[in-house]
């Protein structure tokens, strides 16, 4: 299979369907590059764990200020509006319900909405920082990732392998291949790629892809 | 009243072996180095405080800050969510060599047991880590048809704290997202000691800003110009360098 999305595009895809002023936490890394493709003339507020709203792109090198910095760690800038805050209100916020959508990255996220992103296992310095918060009280938790692993093997599964982030959290993947929600314990295709067929992503799957309505082009710009 | 302390030896000579000690940051924003750097200094000329049980979010960044503290083998065990950085060499190795205890709490689960603590509620419950490993051997409860977990309050003898604008009460003021995990400390903590970047009188500073009210704060301590873990890192500072 040689057609995908980039990271880029797939951020780009996820940007889309943030409301103009949603509240809303990227998770660190990958799904950060969502911030760069929000649509004209919206505008979202982006949270940080560690205890900012309303921050925006990092500062030109030798401008940074490490007081002012997102949870990872990267010197970040404000937006008109902006607030600080400790980390029990941050959190707060988290699993209160105040954040419309978290957006994450994923090892695996099965068709029962549980999500596997913090541990590969039981080697190394286990690390988890705010991702088991993140993944309760926002109203919407996306995924973005690549549709299999970098050896082939599907990401979407009948249930996680790996150590669990969260029970039951996930609402809707965004993949290289596709546009997927969690709907009933079971994975709902809402948008494929246009030049892959159907047996060709439901091959790359690890569960089934249930189509129960229309499914739409996938479709996003060159970037 | 009058919560000033002189120097940052006297303010952390109080620390002993086998106390738990927050210390408040996240990354290098608002890490009280110089207060680590005093209890690093007071280690090399007494041999104390070691078996220390640390609370952070991190587990240190390079060779200063908490790092060195790590480096200095005076920690036993780390409470943290995030024990991972840029440069994560000095508690990566001690850990994978057994020779230093972590217990892994999920960030928000920190912050709520750090508040909790400071706040005389001996336990909660939260969905966060329900159905994972982290989860396990907690007590579980159902409330409204979910599942929660059941969390302990933490709380500590000793916190280090980083704040900006400090009055002689021990009224404070926080800058950007230094405060992070810094007021939460304060008021779980039986001691708090907190370096300041400038330390006013009592009624310097207006009652309508004050973050952290001064009844959470006992000892204050002025460090005008502190140093920055990040900037220390990008130098390749090691604590406490050549003699």
């Amino acid at each position: 299979m040689t057609v995908k999305l980039s990271n880029d595009q797939i951020a780009w895809r996820a940007a889309q369907d943030i409301t103009d002023g949603a509240y809303v936490n990227l998770g660190i890394g990958f799904p950060e590059k969502v911030a760069q493709y929000q649509p004209p003339g919206r505008q979202a507020i982006f949270h940080t764990e560690n205890g900012i709203l309303d921050f925006g792109e990092s500062p030109a090198k030798g401008e940074e200020d490490w007081d002012l910095i997102n949870a990872g760690k990267r010197a970040v800038t404000l937006k008109p509006g902006a607030s600080f805050f400790h980390h029990a209100d941050s959190f707060a916020m988290v699993r209160g319900g105040h954040l419309d959508v978290a957006i994450l990255g994923a090892y695996e996220v099965a068709e029962n909405g549980d999500l596997a992103n913090w541990s590969t296992g039981p080697k190394g310095v286990p690390a988890v920082g705010g991702a088991m918060d993140l993944v309760h009280g926002a109203k919407r938790i996306a995924v973005i990732t690549d549709h299999v692993t970098k050896d082939g093997r599907p990401k979407l599964v009948e249930r996680c392998s790996l150590p669990l982030t969260g029970v039951g959290c996930v609402t809707r993947v965004y993949t290289s291949l596709a546009v997927v929600d969690i709907e009933g314990g079971r994975f709902v295709l809402k948008e494929k790629l246009p030049a892959l067929s159907l047996e060709d992503l439901q091959a790359a799957t690890g569960a089934t892809l249930v189509v129960a309505g229309p499914v739409a082009d996938l479709i996003v710009p060159e970037l | 009243m009058d919560k000033t302390v002189a120097d940052l030896a006297t303010v952390v000579a109080g620390i002993e072996d086998g106390m738990t000690v927050m210390i408040g940051g996240f990354g290098g924003a608002g890490a009280p180095i110089e207060l680590i750097h005093a209890l690093i200094d007071r280690f090399r000329t007494t041999g104390h405080p070691k078996d220390l049980t640390i609370v952070n979010n991190n587990a240190g960044n390079g060779h200063v800050g908490l790092a060195a503290l790590i480096e200095h083998g005076m920690v036993k065990k780390l409470v943290c969510s995030f024990p991972r950085s840029a440069d994560p060499v000095v508690f990566t190795e001690r850990y994978l060599a057994g020779r230093i205890e972590l217990e892994l709490v999920p960030q928000g689960t920190l912050a709520e047991r750090i508040r909790a603590g400071g706040a005389g509620i001996p336990a909660f419950y939260t969905p966060t880590g329900y159905g994972t490993l982290l989860a396990e051997g907690k007590p579980i409860a159902e409330f409204d048809g979910r599942a929660y977990v059941q969390e302990r309050w933490l709380k500590a003898d000793v916190a280090l704290v980083k704040a900006e604008t400090a009055d002689t009460h021990g009224n404070l003021t926080f800058r950007a997202a230094s405060r992070n995990f810094n007021p939460l400390m304060c008021m779980a903590s039986r001691h708090a000691v907190v370096q300041a970047r400038r330390v006013v009188p009592a009624g310097a500073i207006d009652p309508e800003v004050v973050v952290t009210p001064g009844i959470f704060v006992q000892a204050v301590v002025e460090v005008a110009d502190p140093q920055q873990e990040e900037d220390l890192n990008r130098a390749n500072a090691v604590y406490p360098g050549e003699a």
